[in-house]
């Protein structure tokens, strides 16, 4: 997903001269575009106008669904599931914020002290992605089993006691606790941090570190005035890439939550594959959309990096 | 005190491999418990060492129709999502046309959307068309977030190009299609590799988007999502650490070929 960064890098050639003007040439971007963008628009773009339809819908599965304006939904939607949303938001910022942290020393390593080794942790950042994702989860099962030594090692330094005093844990177990769900929420997005950080870091001339040196800064000084700035770009897309998947998440908070840690894609999911209320569920998967999209713009604005799209 | 200052001068790669072992833990679980002979229907609590399941990884009824069934899918959807998308990233580069914004932000947006949104939309809008959900809606989805990741890829390697090298083949009396063919395709390949590769691996691994709009269609992700819920049999750890084992393997491969060619053109 490094890719995404790399898009908002300047080209590195000059852009090829626009073509003096040939008649039979002009139509061949749009012929280029066409078939890809139809699938973008009627199976991305539809949809959501489908959704937001079924969202202001009444009536039965039996008797079928009628437009009725019927904008109460959104009202009762918010009312009932509110703790979800917030909670949503609260384990998808404490995971993207804990990504940053654990992330960041590791993107550093890649990009200047890793040497040779360099690829190799490269590849063992990656290599994780190729196995289902569901499989490594589940294996948190196992490491923060009730009774095992995470747990007895955790409880042995008190760390519990402050946690459970927190909210975070419950008595003697991780499992079903938020803390099991920001946990596989931070491991799950952690490499979506990790390779744009890079990609911004790498990119840092090694020289203005040995100038900031050179000019009497301690090393806290060369990372807080020059190297941190500079990597803005990656922080602000791998925070992005953390942030909205984890906020739509419903994976981890089944899987290590219980259901007092359920999230808002959780509701979506239950309200459109099981309980069938399907203006409900739209209704509350358009606020989700129109809540992300919103933050999103905002988030841009502030860091001042608009080029990024 | 020597102890301190190594220390300090060492923190980032401490701290960076900490994050690492991090990474890594789920996947060293994975393949220990691939061992595992567990007592009951779960595989979460060590037993005893037993390679079963490696001897007879494909004795769990369903599962690997369900991989074989989920390694199509991604076939196809990568080749689909490769082709509309390199054709898409090309346009964006090396033409200039109306709407281009627009264009810009239809292909951002379903990188920027959560999964739950566009799985939730896109089966109402299979609902309301009628559409018999299963192979073909899952087809359809995968392609459709798929794209975006190619479109980026591709897009930052052709960027990326000197004009100058095609506009020598043609002074060479190159026609447009053989320069296309054997100039622009060949320097624009590792981008689209790069878009291809993310595509299946995206694909393959999809949970949120198949499980709403697959039907009763049942593909690996959602074969193990299942049996969280019945009973994880051993031999999913065995395919998890098979596919971590293999991909380790394709990338050291093509990393070496890519480094002996390197020193051969040196």
């Amino acid at each position: 997903m490094a890719t995404v960064t790399e898009a908002e890098a300047p080209p590195l050639a000059p852009q090829p001269a626009p073509k003096p003007p040939k008649k039979r040439g002009r139509l061949v971007p749009y012929w280029l575009l066409l078939p890809g963008l139809l699938w973008l628009v009627v199976f991305f773009a539809l949809p959501m106008i489908y959704q937001g339809s079924t969202s202001v819908q009444t009536g039965s599965l039996e008797e079928g669904y009628k437009v009725t304006w019927h904008f109460a939904t959104y009202w009762d939607a918010l009312s009932e599931y509110w703790p979800q949303f917030l909670r949503s938001v609260f384990y998808a910022g404490a995971a993207t914020v804990l990504c940053l942290v654990l992330g960041y020393p590791l993107a550093y390593l890649i990009a200047f002290r890793a040497g040779r080794w360099r690829n190799l942790i490269m590849i063992l950042v990656i290599a994780p992605f190729f196995t289902s994702f569901l499989i490594r989860t589940l294996a948190w099962k196992t490491i923060l089993a009730d009774g095992g030594p995470v747990v007895g090692a955790l409880n042995t330094l008190h760390v519990l006691d402050v946690t459970s005093w927190l909210g975070w844990t419950a008595g003697d177990r991780v499992l079903a606790t938020p803390l099991a769900v920001v946990c596989g929420l931070t491991y799950n997005f952690l490499p979506f941090m990790i390779l744009p950080l890079y990609t911004s870091l790498e990119r840092i001339d090694g020289r203005l570190h040995e100038a900031a040196g050179d000019l009497y800064a301690k090393p806290i000084t060369t990372f807080r005035k020059v190297t941190f700035p500079l990597s803005m770009p990656g922080v602000v897309s791998g925070t992005l890439l953390t942030f909205i998947p984890a906020a739509g998440d419903y994976v981890n908070a089944e899987l290590l939550g219980s259901t007092d840690t359920r999230m808002i894609g959780n509701v979506i999911q239950t309200q459109f594959l099981r309980i069938l209320d399907y203006p409900t569920a739209a209704a509350l998967s358009f606020i989700l959309m129109a809540a992300i999209l919103a933050m999103v713009t905002f988030y841009i604005r502030r860091s001042g990096t608009e080029d990024l799209v | 005190m020597p102890f301190v200052n190594w220390l300090k001068r060492h923190l980032v790669v401490i701290a960076g491999l900490l994050t690492l072992s991090y990474l890594l833990l789920p996947n060293i679980v994975v393949t220990v418990f691939s061992f595992n002979k567990p007592k009951g229907r779960f595989n979460y609590q060590w037993q005893q060492f037993s390679t079963d399941a490696w001897k007879d990884p494909c004795g769990v009824a369903d599962m690997c129709g369900s991989l074989s069934l989920s390694l199509q899918i991604a076939f196809w959807a990568t080749v689909g999502a490769t082709v509309l998308g390199t054709m898409i990233a090309f346009a964006l580069v090396r033409y200039r046309f109306r709407a281009r914004g627009a264009v810009n932000s239809l292909i951002f947006l379903p990188m920027a959307m959560p999964e739950v949104v566009m799985a939730a939309s896109l089966l109402t809008l299979f609902l309301n068309m009628g559409a018999q959900l299963g192979f073909w809606t899952i087809l359809i989805a995968h392609i459709m977030f798929c794209l975006s990741f190619v479109v980026t890829a591709v897009k930052a390697r052709v960027m990326s190009m000197d004009p100058r090298l095609e506009q020598a083949a043609q002074d060479l009396y190159a026609g447009p299609v053989q320069t296309f063919l054997r100039v622009t395709l060949p320097i624009a390949a590792p981008g689209i590799a790069a878009g291809a590769l993310l595509s299946f691996a995206l694909s393959f691994d999809d949970f949120i988007i198949t499980n709403f709009n697959a039907g009763s269609t049942v593909t690996f992700p959602m074969f193990v999502w299942g049996s969280a819920q019945r009973g994880t049999p051993v031999q999913i750890n065995v395919i998890g650490t098979a596919m971590f084992l293999l991909a380790v393997l394709f990338v050291l491969v093509s990393m070496l070929i890519g480094n002996r060619r390197g020193r051969q053109k040196a």
